[in-house]
């Protein structure tokens, strides 16, 4: 055991996505916490199917892929945002039309210029290898940002979160709030796409959430909570891909598909006790 | 000077004219019930009132009173169901709007908290979570979160509904102790006529305009309450 993990972080790569992986796991489950009781679980799936498309046209055009993504991804949360706030317009169908119309887009992008190769299959299902060291420097700094702001802005994230209408009533300006969650969601999956793909990235913000919720009964230990199941997990399961050689995304999101079934294990017995 | 004053207000949604010739002012310390049908316009006025919905035309003027300064009980429905969030934060959330740039809850903030869930009877559930509550403790949690946002004005939107007898006139006394003692003003929705004339001050009755506006006892005289109320108690 001790040996593997040592070998593991004897790559500098595995270091490089081990701390990136750690920091964007911590604002996923930061930001989920807020997502998910919102109501708005799958903007971080559209968000990350627009990220998919915009990757693909950056390797088309030759431009360094996070300059272009996440813009691109920023955008498409304002526009999502605003949908959902027009009742005249479904927000769920919405997000459905934006993220496949990214999706094709970006599929074909790739097909016209590279064909589909392992490009495709690594912004799909995620690949530690895709990192590069400005990459990671640039994740790094903007995940950095996402958790000061976070935890800056906490207490009116709360008041928004729970009673959107007293918050405004009262003088919060909850649009503010809400656009600042957006953006911060969407860097956090433009960033956290690489390793976790595509499909997958969405896990990252919704499964911490949702296992914490099981057991803890206060806004500030379902947060901490989070943190701590997203951090673990995160690390875990990227062990288990580099033990058995498994694509990083599909490695953690099964260890947090267990730890839920950890957690309402515990939270059936709580209640039988 | 009047507190509250709205003069010739009227209210629409796209275009269509939902509530107009609203023209009412209360007094620091008034206790001012709404009545009025289902979909007269109460909640409408209580969104202007807060700043949710731009009136029409007409004017709401404040004195001495921030329109930040207020604080407000939401109706029941506006809360979800699976939120996990202790009373503790609920009320200390009501502190937001006297944080001006502050980032943080200092100690005046928690003192504030502390010192309303003492005076509902709440501080000893502190540290359990919302949702877990009966619907009394629940609304008393909001009451102590509104009265944290403000001194002066108090916005209840059907602060009773779904609460049994007894829980509903606790929540009753326990207003007009504040109302009283703190000479906060309360406006309140209402489709309890009865507890209405009973504790209030003022009545606005509202039909899509405004029926009646002035003081309970000139009230009780009325041809309206009379029909309202079904003349067994006016």
């Amino acid at each position: 055991m001790m040996e593997l993990i040592k070998e593991m972080f004897s790559y500098h790569f595995m270091i490089r996505a081990v701390v990136v992986g750690v920091l964007v796991s911590l604002c996923a489950a930061l930001l989920g916490v807020s997502l998910v009781l919102k109501r708005y679980s799958m903007i971080g799936d559209g968000l990350s199917h627009v990220g998919f498309g915009a990757l693909a046209i950056a390797a088309a055009a030759n431009i360094a892929p996070l300059y272009l993504a996440v813009p691109t991804v920023v955008a498409a949360a304002f526009l999502l945002l605003r949908i959902n706030q027009n009742s005249k317009i479904k927000g769920d169908a919405a997000i459905a039309l934006i993220s496949s119309s990214a999706l094709a887009i970006g599929v074909v992008t790739v097909s016209l210029t590279s064909g589909m190769n392992t490009d495709v299959s690594n912004y799909m299902f995620g690949s530690i290898l895709s990192l590069s060291h400005t990459d990671a420097v640039l994740s790094i700094i903007l995940s950095a940002a996402v958790l000061l702001m976070f935890v800056l802005l906490y207490p009116r994230i709360f008041a928004v979160t729970f009673d959107e209408t007293f918050a405004r009533a009262t003088g919060t300006r909850a649009q503010l709030i809400n656009s600042v969650v957006a953006v911060l969601t969407a860097v956090t999956v433009v960033i956290g796409m690489r390793m976790m793909g595509a499909l997958l990235i969405s896990s990252l913000i919704i499964f911490p959430a949702l296992t914490s919720m099981r057991v803890c009964r206060s806004f500030k230990s379902v947060v901490i909570c989070s943190a701590a199941v997203s951090v673990v997990c995160f690390v875990i399961g990227m062990g288990a891909s580099y033990a058995f050689e498994l694509p990083s995304g599909a490695a953690i999101v099964i260890v947090n598909i267990i730890a839920f079934a950890l957690f309402s294990f515990a939270a059936l017995l709580k209640r039988r006790l | 000077m009047a507190q509250l004053e709205c003069k010739d207000l009227s209210f629409a949604y796209d275009g269509e004219t939902v509530l107009s010739g609203i023209n009412f002012s209360i007094d620091a310390g008034s206790y001012l019930c709404i009545v009025g049908e289902n979909g007269s316009g109460k909640s409408t006025l209580m969104r202007g009132i807060l700043g949710l919905k731009q009136p029409q035309k007409g004017e709401i003027i404040f004195n001495d009173l921030a329109p930040t300064e207020i604080g407000y009980l939401p109706q029941q429905t506006q809360i979800q169901r699976d939120f996990p969030a202790s009373v503790r934060e609920v009320v200390l959330s009501g502190r937001l709007n006297s944080m001006k740039g502050r980032l943080f809850y200092n100690a005046a903030d928690k003192a504030a908290a502390a010192e309303n869930m003492e005076r509902l009877g709440i501080d000893d559930i502190a540290g359990r979570c919302y949702l877990e509550l009966s619907g009394g403790q629940q609304q008393r949690v909001l009451l102590a979160r509104a009265m944290c946002a403000t001194k002066k004005l108090l916005l209840l939107d059907e602060p009773v509904t779904g609460l049994d007898p007894v829980a509903a006139n606790e929540m009753y006394n326990l207003i007009k102790l504040v109302n009283l003692c703190d000479n906060t003003s309360v406006i309140m929705i209402s489709h309890d006529i009865h507890a209405a004339v009973r504790y209030a001050t003022h009545i606005l009755h509202l039909g899509r305009s405004q029926l009646f506006f002035g003081t309970t006892a000139q009230y009780r005289e009325s041809d309206l309450a009379r029909r309202f109320v079904g003349g067994s108690r006016a």
